[in-house]
C-alpha cells in the first residue's frame, strides 16, 4: 500500500512541481484549473494498514486513486489538534487539492468548520453524522453507514455459533455510536436464543492496545467464547481471542486474514460508496452532496465472508435477514424493548426506522447486556 | 571563542549526520534522497506558510519543555508534564462553569492563570512528594500524569459534560471572546509569543537573580546549598511550580487558541514530548525555542513527505529518532581536549620503535 517506488507517485510529484510552478502566475493557474485531475485530501487519525476504521477509509481512499482524473494525497497519524488544520491547509495551498477527506470523528468541530469558512472554494466530506442543515455550511458535509445492521448480523451467526451462551464486547467509549453497535449484537444474538447475554467493556480510549487485550483475557476468563468489539484497530483482540482458542466477529474492515480459524464474520464499512459519490459530483460541477448515509442497501456497509466453521442453520438464518435487510424490510429497533435496567426504552408496537433522530442519542444497553453505562 | 564554535558545531553536525543517515534510508527504500531533503526543508521552512506550520506545531512544547528544564536545574527528573498540561486545559475550561467571565483580555487572562495555578500545584505536588516523603519524583510525576488524565475524562464525560457532545465529550466551549487568535492574522496563536516569553523570561531569572542562582545551587548539590543556609526544599517546590505552572499554561493555552473546549484529543502527548525537547536543549530554557522550533519543523516536514512521497508516518519519527540519538551522543564529544586527542591519535600511528636486543625477528 505504501510502496514507495511506486512510478506513480514519481509522476504525481513530478505534476506537482510543475503545478506549484503554475501558482506564480495567477493567470497560470486559472489556465492550469481547466485541465488540472480533482486533487483530494484524505487524512487518518491512525495507521493506514491498522485493521481497523483507518485502513478501511483507505481501501476507499485506494478505490479513488483507480479514478481517471483523480489524485489523493494522504496523511496517517493526524491527532485532532492544530495539526489537522496545518495537514488541511498543506493539502489546499501545498498539493492543490480541492476536496478533503478528514476521516476522524473530532476533525470537524472546530477545525473542519473553522478552514471550512476561509476556504470556501474547497469542499469538505467528514466521516460522521455531524453535518446539520442550515447550521454547517454547504462546502461542508458527512457521510456514515449504519453499520449496526452488520452487528445485528454478526449477532446472529455468533448466536449461532456460542456454546457457553455468553458473548463479548469490547469497546472504546460509551457513546451513542458504539452503545447501538452493543445493542445491535446482542439483540441479533438473543434473536437465535433469549438465554444469551453480552459483556461489554469499555477501556475508554479509542486506541489503547494493552486495555484491550486485558479486556480480552478477562472476558475469555469469564466464559465468553464469541467476541466482537469497537475501537479503532480490532487486531489485538483478534488475535488475543483467537490464541485463548474462542471465536470472534470482525469490525471495520475483515480480519480474517489475522485469525482464519477463529474469524466467523465481520461487520465491515464500504466508504467506496460514499467516496464516489461525493467526488463524481466535484467533477461534474455539481453541488457538494452534503448528507450522506446509508445501511446494507445503500451500499455503505458488508459483511466478511462466513469463516469455513460457520454453520449452515446460521449462515442459513443470517443471510434470510440479510435479504431482508437489503429488501428495507428490517427494523433492528422495535418495541417492546427494555433497556438492562428494566426500562422500557421503546414502547410495544413502535418501531424505530434507522433514520430515526432517537437512535441517534441512544444512551442505555438493552436487555441482555452485562455493564452500564 | 573556540569553545563556543565546537558547542554550536555539535548539534549542527548531528544534525547533518542525521540527514545523510535518512537520506541512505530512504535511498534503500527506492526514493531519491535529494528530493527527501529538498521537501525535508521545504515543508519545515520553505516559506511563509511552513513556517507557520513549524511554528504552531513548537508552541506547546516550549511550555511542556520548560516543566522539565527547570526542576531539572533543582536536581529533579520530572517527566509528568503531561499530566499538568490536562489539568490545567481542564482548569480553563472550568473557569466559566464556576463563575462569570468578562468577555474581553482580561478573561483570557483569568483562563491562562487558572492553568497555571492548577498545573503549578500539580508538579509541586510531586516535589513535596519527594522532599516530604521521600517517594521518587520521576515516579510519581508520572504516576500522577495518568491520575490527572483519569481525572480529565473522569469530568470531562461526567459532570463537566455539554449535553450537546453526543459522540465526543466535551465540556462547553469557551466564549469566542476569550479565546487566543493568531498573532496578526497569522495561524500561529500567541501560544508561540507566549512560550518563547516564559523560555527566556525564566532563562534569564535563572542566570541573573538571587533566586534563579540559589535554584542552580541546590541542583548542583544540595548539600552545599544547606549548608550555606538556602532553604532546599522550598526552592525545589518553586522550580517544580514554576515548570509545572508552564505546562498548565500550555494546556490552558491549547484549549483557548485551538481545541475551544475540553475534550479527549487534548491528551496529545505534547508533555511527554516535552521531556525530549528539554533533554536536547540540555534543561537551558533559551535553548529549548531551537529545538522546539526543530521539533516543530519536523512535524510539519513529516506532514508535506508523507503527502509528496507516499512516505509512511513512521519514516519521519526515523529521522527524528536518529536525530536526537546523535545529538545526544555528540554531547559525549563535548569538552573533549582536540589537540591532545589529534597527539595520541599521530602517536599511535606512528611506527613503533622495537628495542634492538628485541628477540622478536622481522619476517
Amino acid at each position: 500500500m505504501t510502496n514507495p517506488t511506486d512510478a506513480s507517485r514519481r509522476r504525481t510529484l513530478a505534476q506537482l512541481s510543475a503545478v506549484s510552478l503554475a501558482t506564480l502566475s495567477p493567470f497560470a493557474l486559472r489556465l492550469a484549473a481547466a485541465q488540472k485531475p480533482l486533487t483530494v485530501g484524505v487524512i487518518y487519525v491512525g495507521p493506514r494498514d491498522d485493521f481497523g476504521y483507518n485502513q478501511s477509509q483507505a481501501a476507499a481512499a485506494a478505490e479513488l486513486k483507480k479514478m481517471p482524473g483523480v489524485k489523493v494525497v494522504e496523511e496517517e497519524n493526524v491527532p485532532e489538534t492544530a495539526a489537522v488544520t496545518k495537514t488541511m491547509t498543506g493539502m489546499v495551498k501545498q498539493d492543490g487539492a480541492s476536496l478533503l477527506f478528514p476521516t476522524s470523528f473530532g476533525y470537524f468541530d472546530p477545525y473542519l468548520l473553522a478552514l471550512a469558512a476561509k476556504e470556501t472554494e474547497v469542499r469538505f466530506s467528514h466521516c460522521g453524522g455531524m453535518w446539520t442543515e442550515g447550521k454547517h455550511p454547504k462546502n461542508t458535509g458527512s457521510y456514515f453507514g449504519y453499520i449496526d445492521e452488520c452487528q445485528y448480523l454478526n449477532g446472529v451467526i455468533a448466536g449461532h455459533m456460542s456454546k457457553s451462551k455468553k458473548l463479548g464486547f469490547v469497546a472504546a467509549k460509551p457513546i451513542p455510536q458504539v452503545l447501538r453497535n452493543i445493542n445491535a449484537f446482542t439483540m441479533g444474538a438473543r434473536s437465535v436464543d433469549p438465554k444469551i447475554t453480552t459483556t461489554v467493556i469499555f477501556t475508554g480510549e479509542w486506541s489503547m492496545p494493552v486495555k484491550e487485550a486485558e479486556a480480552t483475557n478477562s472476558l475469555a476468563d469469564q466464559g465468553v467464547d464469541v467476541f466482537t468489539m469497537h475501537v479503532d484497530s480490532p487486531k489485538v483482540i483478534v488475535e488475543t481471542a483467537a490464541k485463548r482458542g474462542k471465536m470472534v466477529c470482525g469490525y471495520h474492515v475483515s480480519q480474517a486474514k489475522l485469525a482464519p480459524a477463529a474469524y466467523l464474520t465481520g461487520a465491515e464499512w464500504n466508504w467506496t460508496t460514499a467516496y464516489k459519490t461525493v467526488v463524481d459530483a466535484a467533477q461534474a460541477g455539481k453541488p457538494h452532496p452534503n448528507f450522506l448515509r446509508g445501511g446494507l442497501k445503500e451500499g455503505y456497509v458488508k459483511m466478511s465472508p462466513y469463516g469455513a466453521m460457520v454453520t449452515e442453520p446460521a449462515k442459513k438464518m443470517a443471510d434470510g435477514i440479510k435479504a431482508k435487510m437489503l429488501a428495507g424490510g428490517f427494523d433492528i429497533f422495535v418495541g417492546e424493548l427494555k433497556s438492562n435496567k428494566g426500562a422500557v426504552v421503546i414502547p410495544a408496537g413502535k418501531s424505530l426506522k434507522q433514520t430515526d433522530p432517537a437512535l441517534e442519542g441512544m444512551n442505555y444497553l438493552v436487555e441482555g447486556v452485562i455493564g452500564s453505562v | 571563542m573556540h569553545k563556543n564554535l565546537v558547542d554550536a558545531l555539535l548539534p549542527t553536525g548531528a544534525l547533518i549526520g542525521a540527514l545523510l543517515l535518512f537520506g541512505l534510508f530512504v535511498w534503500l527504500g527506492g526514493v531519491s534522497p535529494v528530493e527527501t531533503w529538498v521537501l525535508l526543508f521545504r515543508g519545515a521552512f520553505g516559506d511563509w506558510f511552513s513556517w507557520q506550520n513549524t511554528l504552531t506545531r513548537a508552541a506547546p512544547l516550549m511550555l511542556t519543555a520548560l516543566c522539565v528544564a527547570l526542576p531539572a536545574r533543582a536536581g529533579l527528573v520530572i517527566i509528568g508534564g503531561e499530566g499538568a498540561l490536562v489539568l490545567g486545559g481542564l482548569a480553563a475550561a472550568a473557569v466559566p462553569y464556576l463563575l462569570p467571565l468578562p468577555g474581553n483580555v482580561a478573561g483570557t487572562v483569568i483562563v491562562c492563570v487558572a492553568g497555571f495555578v492548577v498545573g503549578a500545584a500539580w508538579i509541586a505536588l510531586a516535589g513535596a512528594l519527594r522532599q516530604y516523603r521521600g517517594v521518587n519524583e520521576t515516579i510519581s510525576s508520572l504516576l500522577l500524569a495518568y491520575t490527572a488524565i483519569a481525572i480529565f475524562k473522569q469530568l470531562v464525560e461526567g459532570p463537566m459534560r455539554d449535553p450537546a457532545t453526543l459522540n465526543k465529550p466535551s465540556t462547553r466551549t469557551l466564549d469566542e471572546a476569550i479565546r487566543i487568535g493568531g498573532i496578526m492574522g497569522s495561524d500561529v496563536h500567541c501560544g508561540f509569543v507566549i512560550g518563547a516569553f516564559a523560555c527566556i523570561a525564566l532563562g534569564l531569572w535563572l542566570a541573573l537573580t538571587a533566586r534563579g542562582f540559589s535554584v542552580r545551587v541546590v541542583g548542583g548539590n544540595p548539600r552545599t546549598a544547606q549548608l550555606v543556609g538556602l532553604p532546599a526544599s522550598g526552592l525545589i517546590l518553586l522550580a517544580c511550580a514554576l515548570g509545572g505552572g508552564c505546562a498548565g499554561l500550555a494546556g490552558a493555552i491549547e484549549v483557548a487558541a485551538v481545541h475551544t473546549n475540553a475534550n479527549a484529543s487534548l491528551i496529545a502527548g505534547y508533555g511527554y514530548a516535552g521531556i525530549l525537547v528539554s533533554f536536547i536543549a540540555r534543561h537551558n530554557p533559551v535553548a529549548i525555542i531551537p529545538v522546539a522550533i526543530l521539533f516543530g519543523g519536523f512535524g510539519a516536514a513529516g506532514s508535506l513527505l508523507q503527502r509528496r512521497l507516499g512516505l509512511p508516518d513512521a519514516s519521519v519519527q526515523v529521522l527524528q529518532g536518529i536525530a536526537f540519538v546523535l545529538i545526544l551522543a555528540s554531547e559525549a564529544l563535548r569538552g573533549v581536549d582536540w589537540k591532545a586527542a589529534g597527539e595520541m591519535f599521530r602517536r599511535s600511528a606512528m611506527p613503533r620503535e622495537v628495542p634492538l636486543n628485541s628477540s622478536t625477528k622481522p619476517t
